[in-house]
């Protein structure tokens, strides 16, 4: 190499050094700046992320089918053992269900002809969009899924997720055709529940655990391990009466929770659009979501 | 188009592969996996590749795709925006700082090396989504993660190694 090259490759490779750390210096710095936003105003960061997503689904989606067919792979080689077992197990559920259909029927009219004696004003019927889960949060600190269904679908914040077990979450961010789900067990979701039997109110806390716990329970209420909680309605965003899980434990500090919901299992879910008008104010970001459609 | 364009393409190209592995850890991260128990404590398969980059060819995964990495994890897992890509970007700091001690170990040393950067990796998580959520995060799938990520380095290092060699001989 020339004397003048060497020149530049020894000017040239300090001013790289410096430019780098500068370079690092900055991404820490927006780093930071990007969880104080993010902390404190999520509405200014949420468009962000919708659009992203949004953007990835497609990838999202094509990296969840292997993903699925490996864990129905690992599903069917488990069966296969069990399968006389189950298919015993099953025809005495299917039994003791044929029951439970004819008590709902029975206890369906009487309910219609009682709510017509007594006027009752019927609540809103719940429309549902069915998705896929295409993403978990793969990590120790959020609970949450993403689906592939959005705005165009009719989902927006705050609706219900089900599935065939019960309560899953709520939907906090819907982008065109992906939604992200807190699930019930995360440390953010708080559930206005009620206690089936003795319909005794309280809010359903998660800890990102696998038991939810039930805080503001009144003093005096009584629970005891095995009870049935569903949802109570409160707030108006939740139908009433979804199932949630049964209470596994009590104690003097607390009451813990476990939920109907199978999360290995969750492949497909069902969003509820269950709105009762002039309950919620309407916000600006549901504005916004308008503006998306 | 002369030979020496479509070597530049070839170059340029290359210097893709690690910021696209880099990606594809992240999907996989992320991907609905239904394996019982394992969402929590998903190993953080990204930080082992930002880790080997940075030892090998830092060149090669540049802070800002190291930023971009992070930053598209948080999005996907919905940790709070900038968290991870603040963990990497501190995980690259450190190793590019050390580099001249783990060039040219054994992979033992590395692996230790590893050991050592990790718990960093994950107790900045922990601290940072603690803060953000104004309530201390469960710390017990931390550790769970942070073990499976440790225990997952050699066959991911394997896997980027193969994927070094091969973008190397053809360079």
């Amino acid at each position: 190499m020339r004397p003048s090259g060497h020149r530049v490759l020894r000017l040239a490779t300090p001013v790289k050094v410096l430019a780098q750390r500068f370079a690092l210096l900055l991404l820490v710095g927006v780093a930071l700046a990007m969880i104080i936003v993010d902390s404190a105003e999520p509405v200014v960061t949420e468009r962000f992320r919708t659009t992203i997503i949004d953007v990835v689904t497609p990838v999202l989606e094509f990296f969840a089918r292997p993903a699925s067919s490996i864990a129905e792979t690992a599903e069917q080689i488990d069966s296969f053992f069990v399968v006389y077992e189950e298919n015993a197990k099953l025809r005495e559920e299917n039994a003791h269900l044929k029951q439970w259909v004819t008590a709902a029927r029975q206890l369906e009219q009487e309910n219609e002809v009682l709510r017509d004696m007594l006027n009752v004003v019927s609540d809103p019927r719940a429309s549902f969009v069915s998705a896929r889960v295409i993403a978990d949060s793969g990590g120790a600190f959020v609970r949450t899924i993403l689906i592939n269904a959005g705005v165009r679908d009719g989902v927006a914040p705050g609706q219900a997720v089900i599935n065939g077990d019960g309560l899953l979450g709520r939907v906090v961010e819907a982008g065109r055709r992906s939604a992200r789900v807190l699930l019930l067990t995360d440390l953010n979701s708080l559930i206005p529940v009620v206690i089936e039997s003795t319909r005794e109110r309280a809010i359903l806390a998660g800890d990102n655990s696998g038991r939810p716990r039930l805080n503001f329970l009144s003093e005096n209420a009584f629970v005891a391990p095995g009870e049935r909680v569903v949802t109570s309605g409160h707030g108006g965003m939740f139908p009433p009466g979804l199932p949630i899980g049964i209470v596994s434990h009590v104690s003097e500090a607390e009451v813990q929770i476990q939920p109907f919901a199978d999360w290995q299992r969750l492949e497909f879910v069902t969003v509820l659009n269950y709105f009762v008008p002039g309950v919620l104010p309407a916000t600006r970001r549901a504005e916004r979501i308008e503006g998306l459609r | 188009m002369s030979l020496a364009w479509w070597s530049r393409l070839g170059v340029s190209l290359r210097g893709l592969v690690p910021f696209t592995l880099g990606l594809v850890f992240v999907f996989i991260t992320v991907a609905p996996w239904r394996l019982p128990g394992l969402d929590p404590v998903m190993p953080m398969f990204a930080l082992t590749a930002v880790f080997y980059w940075s030892v090998y060819r830092p060149d090669w995964l540049p802070y800002t795709a190291t930023f971009t990495l992070g930053l598209i994890q948080d999005l996907l897992s919905g940790t709070p925006i900038g968290m991870t890509a603040l963990i990497f970007l501190v995980v690259q700091a450190v190793v590019v700082s050390q580099r001249r001690f783990f060039l040219k170990r054994s992979f033992l040393v590395m692996w230790w090396g590893f050991v050592m950067v990790a718990p960093a990796a994950a107790f900045t998580g922990w601290f940072v989504s603690s803060l953000v959520y104004g309530g201390v995060v469960p710390v017990e799938p931390v550790i769970v993660q942070l073990l499976l990520t440790v225990l997952f380095y050699p066959p991911l290092t394997w896997i980027l190694g193969r994927f070094h060699n091969l973008i190397t001989d053809h360079a």
